[in-house]
């Protein structure tokens, strides 16, 4: 019998691992609070940013070539958006394990040298990139905020062309923040892009 | 006759793979996901920077040099001005299956067209039977045995 109610648990247990891993954010669903640590050493959680309107959470690395092709567009984003209520908010996810240039070090000296004014932060555990159901790098999930709730209304790539941002003819985040900022609905709230696969920890 | 054609294109791909590789639309990789064929078709997405890619190739190549009934071709996302680095690539690596790239850089037009639930992250992995349209679709890494077990169950 003990064993039995053993085994059940193990059942329960697995199927709610399984739900938690595949049921992430979708448009208009809340997020939960996290916290995380920057590259200062401080932690930073969402629930810092007590004045903005919302947040442009970036899931985003220093080896993979989209990303660093993407690196000048993010730091213009924060330039542009945060004073208006929708700082940048990026995290890395990869396991520094299987992916050394993304160990806490190197993000410190990537975040200085490309002098980011906004966090840059770790995913130790890799839960929160989980939570939003981050695949790739750079991957954006723009926030809006609704009372004290923060709450999903762009998830997808900076704009549509990732080797030359000039000749980008759609600006995804920017039309997203742009409309959300004048109570208007975010024109394309959903994209895809190619990316380099999160460096998950080996299960 | 469309053996006889068939035949010849296909020598022909397989002598000039090595040294050339074709930069293509997504129209014609549209046309080999649905192109009607007796051979499993394994469609890889890879890059000459993505290191899971590079890591998985030699297992897609092995498939294809054994399995007379797989036809695998590696459609390279690198930007197509970096094709002579591809081409350099594919002849140092004496890589033999067909090398496509794939030169459409607004992604999000074309994602879908692949699998709806891919995301985008590489390495990623078609598997077609066009014989009876089952299909599979990995975008994680390739192991040891995935491709056979993946080929087995289109074929089911």
């Amino acid at each position: 019998m003990k064993t039995k109610i053993k085994f059940l648990a193990v059942v329960i247990g697995a199927a709610f691992l399984f739900v938690s891993a595949t049921s992430s954010y979708q448009l208009g669903d809340s997020v939960s609070d996290f916290s995380l640590k920057n590259v200062d050493g401080k932690m930073v959680a969402l629930s810092d940013f007590k004045s903005a309107k919302g947040a442009i959470v970036i899931f985003d690395c220093n080896t993979c070539p989209y990303s660093r092709a993407y690196n000048d567009r993010i730091v213009g984003l924060n330039k542009k958006f945060a004073s208006q209520g929708f700082p940048v908010i990026a995290i890395n996810p990869n396991d520094p394990q299987q992916s050394p240039g993304d160990s806490f070090e190197e993000m410190a000296a990537q975040a200085k040298s490309k002098h980011y004014d906004f966090p840059y932060l770790v995913d130790a555990s890799q839960e929160v990139a989980k939570a939003f159901g981050a695949s790739n790098t750079p991957h954006v999930f723009v926030l809006k905020k609704e009372g004290n709730e923060f709450k999903v209304a762009y998830i997808g790539t900076i704009d549509n062309n990732t080797r030359d941002a000039s000749a980008a003819s759609k600006k995804y985040v920017e039309d997203a923040v742009n409309a959300l900022l004048q109570n208007k609905p975010v024109p394309t709230a959903k994209t895809k892009a190619i990316g380099c696969g999160i460096k998950w920890k080996n299960s | 006759m469309r053996i006889l054609t068939f035949l010849v294109l296909f020598l022909a791909s397989q002598t000039t793979a090595w040294s050339q590789t074709q930069v293509i639309k997504i129209d014609k990789l549209e046309a080999l996901i649905n192109a009607p064929s007796d051979k499993v078709q394994i469609i890889n997405f890879w890059a000459t920077w993505c290191a899971p890619c590079v890591k998985e190739l030699p297992l897609l190549e092995k498939l294809n040099a054994d399995n007379a009934d797989v036809n695998v071709t590696l459609i390279n996302l690198d930007f197509a001005d970096k094709l002579e680095k591809v081409n350099a690539f594919v002849a140092r690596k004496n890589m033999k299956a067909t090398v496509l790239l794939l030169d459409e850089i607004d992604y999000n037009s074309w994602i879908d067209k692949v699998d709806k639930g891919w995301g985008g992250a590489i390495p990623a992995t078609l598997i077609i039977n066009p014989k009876n349209g089952h299909r599979k679709f990995l975008d994680k890494e390739l192991h040891d045995g995935d491709l056979e077990k993946l080929i087995a169950e289109v074929k089911q």
